[in-house]
């Protein structure tokens, strides 16, 4: 092969792997694009069509999902922006119990050997086993004996039942990997063993916690059949519960279905960009040679 | 800086027995190297010296403090790990600031030392970067510069050297001998390898199945070893070993005789060697080290008579591997003889060492 015929063979080669590329990112972009053209369009029953383009464009839609209000004790209240605040905090809370029981809880299952620990571990991993749903009854009857139902302390309590044995999961895995060598560095270096993990466990461990972290707070944010059961009154609602009221029965809302679905996506976007910072990969990687 | 010393450590995982009744003396200043096959507890030891792993029974004593219960961080000790163990999340100053910033040192008091170590270490350029960003040499100074600006009273090293290649491996290793003749800092070192044990040491520890099978400096072990396995291990390539059996000439003629299968027994006559532990008839095994015999120069009277094999040329020695008595059997002879294969060599044994085939304790 000539040289001339290799360069050409290669930008070939170059072309097709980005117009691979690009059918791939339409193609999982394309059913977003949508959602956005349905957010933007003034007629909520829009004709079929193949580009995704708003038709009569206006944002009446993102107004009328996020403008709500209701009155409580007679002060008109900002209702979808207690809907949020619930979301948020619910999530963000689930997310930093599950983080903090499932941190020590890992570590500990990742370095010793104790009796009862692949006892443990099963029983950690049946309870991953089951949907949510098979416990929404019991979970109600226990708030309500409680006295948590429509509360955001009932709704993280379940929530963690289940975010807590996945972090324990993500996190052993992630603590298996970073070698026992570097603790012991440490503590021949003048820590003790709780010292040694908090300088320098936790910091290697960093990434994995971040997006494990992650996961536990998009379960919560994202969780529908729990919080429709156990919530009723429309202020203590997520937003999940609130996004399902545009598609009742008989009248679905697209339009306003979609404009709230664009909404709501916004904390989980700005989550992602603060977090990404701490995906370094491979924070790992070069501390321990052989 | 303090002495080492070991007394009748044992130690036990779950059933199995890793050491068996260890007893080492490093004197003050020293330099000890701990050598032995795989597996035969040399990491177990060291970690049990730094308290990383708890004994099962015996004492450990730093100086005349007792240790053994001690937690790692209360013996004033510094371990550099095979591995290395860097913390990935700290820059190279970090790191080697790390252990002075536990025990709270003034800030100036770290920089100052931090700085001279890097200095001495040639680190200085690196100070700002990760870990991950350093060949593995550079990673091996780094981890021998966290133990050094430590200046604790023992430095251990678990095999510091085995992910450097050769050549980076011989020049670290003239490194830490230099170092080491500087601060005179108490040392314990592992090792497989037998070089390292040989230059390194001042003192060295023989280590098999868990038991301290000879200790004494690299020269002593190596030209008297005690037991047929300390001379096997130590020398490259390694002794010849062959069975045999002693007999008595006269009152103080001894005869070492090599039983082969097709021709008359090889006889060897004993000189200069104590007769002591010597008996008529005793199984023995004969050992003789590859460079310990030169060609004979009457062939009439030669120890052994043999046919070169295939012969290596190893720059200034030669290799040839031969038979004798139906036994694989190597010589080391000068580069200069031109030996080939095929040829007819008569050689005499100037060293020779004599084992009891039961114990495989040396008869010397
Ligand atoms: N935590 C442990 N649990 C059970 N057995 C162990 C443990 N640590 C070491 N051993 C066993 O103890 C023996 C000695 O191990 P050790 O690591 O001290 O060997 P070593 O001499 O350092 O070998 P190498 O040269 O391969 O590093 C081995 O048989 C090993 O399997
Ligand atoms: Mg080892």
């Amino acid at each position: 092969m000539t040289e001339s015929n290799a360069r050409s063979s290669s930008a070939l080669e170059s072309i097709l792997a980005h117009a691979v590329i690009l059918l791939a990112v339409g193609f999982a972009l394309y059913p977003i694009l949508w959602v956005v053209s349905l957010a933007l369009s003034g007629t909520s029953d829009p004709s079929p069509q193949v580009l995704p383009l708003p038709q009569e464009p206006t944002l009446s839609n993102l107004r009328e999902v996020a403008w709500t209000s209701q009155t409580v004790d007679g002060a008109e209240v900002w209702l979808f922006g207690h809907q949020l605040l619930n979301s948020v905090v619910v999530s963000l809370a689930t997310a930093m119990v599950g983080i903090a029981i499932a941190t020590p809880a890992a570590y500990a299952l990742a370095r010793f050997e104790f009796v009862g620990k692949s006892a443990g571990l099963r029983t950690l991993l049946a309870t991953q086993m089951f949907p949510a749903v098979a416990s929404a009854i019991p979970l109600y009857i226990l708030l309500d004996a409680l006295g948590l139902l429509n509360s955001r302390t009932g709704l993280i309590l379940c929530y963690a039942t289940t975010t807590v044995p996945f972090c324990i999961f993500q996190l052993r895995g992630a603590f298996e990997t970073i070698p026992v060598d570097l603790e012991e560095a440490a503590m021949v270096d003048g820590a003790t063993r709780f010292g040694a993990f908090v300088r320098v466990v936790l910091p290697a461990a960093r990434p994995a916690i971040a997006v494990t972290g992650l996961f536990a707070f998009m379960h919560a944010y994202n969780e529908f059949i729990l919080a429709a059961t156990l919530l009723s009154r429309e202020d203590m609602f997520t937003l999940p519960v609130v996004l399902q009221r545009f598609i009742g029965e008989y009248n679905a809302q697209w339009e306003l279905f979609a404009a709230g679905s664009l909404i709501v996506s916004i904390p989980v976007m700005a989550l992602f960009y603060v977090v990404q910072r701490h995906l370094v990969a491979g924070l790992t990687a070069g501390g321990v040679k052989g | 800086m303090v002495a080492v010393s070991v007394n009748n450590l044992h130690k036990q995982f779950g059933r199995t027995q890793v050491l068996k009744g260890v007893d080492l003396h490093v004197p003050d200043g020293a330099f000890a190297v701990l050598v032995g096959p795989s597996g035969c507890g040399k990491s177990t030891l060291l970690r049990l010296l730094s308290g990383l792993e708890t004994a099962t029974s015996g004492e450990i004593r730093f100086g005349d403090r007792p240790v053994t219960s001690l937690a790692p961080r209360d013996r004033d000790i510094a371990m550099v790990f095979q591995s290395y163990a860097l913390y990935p999340h700290l820059t190279v100053y970090e790191n080697l600031a790390f252990g002075l910033r536990l025990r709270k040192e003034p800030r100036s008091i770290i920089d100052q030392r931090v700085c001279e170590v890097a200095e001495m270490l040639g680190l200085t350029p690196l100070l700002k970067r990760r870990p991950k960003a350093l060949s593995g040499g550079q990673r091996q100074r780094v981890a021998m510069g966290r133990a050094i600006v430590r200046r604790p009273q023992v430095f251990l090293f678990d095999e510091p050297l085995s992910n450097l290649d050769a050549a980076l491996r011989a020049q670290v290793r003239v490194e830490i001998r230099r170092r080491h003749e500087a601060m005179r800092t108490t040392s314990v070192y592992v090792t497989h390898d037998q070089v390292e044990a040989m230059t390194l040491a001042d003192v060295m520890f023989v280590l098999n199945a868990g038991c301290v099978e000879q200790s004494g400096t690299p020269a002593e072990v190596y030209r008297h070893p005690a037991t047929r396995f300390v001379a096997g291990f130590l020398g490259s390539p390694s002794m010849n070993f062959l069975a045999a059996h002693l007999e008595k000439r006269s009152n103080d003629t001894w005869e070492v005789v090599v039983d082969t299968q097709n021709s008359p027994p090889i006889r060897i006559v004993l000189e200069d060697y104590p007769t002591a532990n010597l008996r008529d008839g005793l199984a023995i095994e004969l050992g003789v080290r590859p460079h310990d015999m030169t060609l004979a120069p009457d062939p009439e009277i030669a120890d052994l008579r043999l046919t070169a094999g295939l012969c290596e040329l190893l720059g200034p020695e030669i290799q040839v591997h031969t038979q004798v008595a139906e036994q694989p059997f190597t010589l080391c002879l000068e580069a200069e003889l031109n030996t080939r294969r095929g040829e007819l060599l008569a050689v005499d044994i100037d060293h020779l060492h004599l084992f009891d085939a039961a114990t495989g304790a040396s008869l010397r």
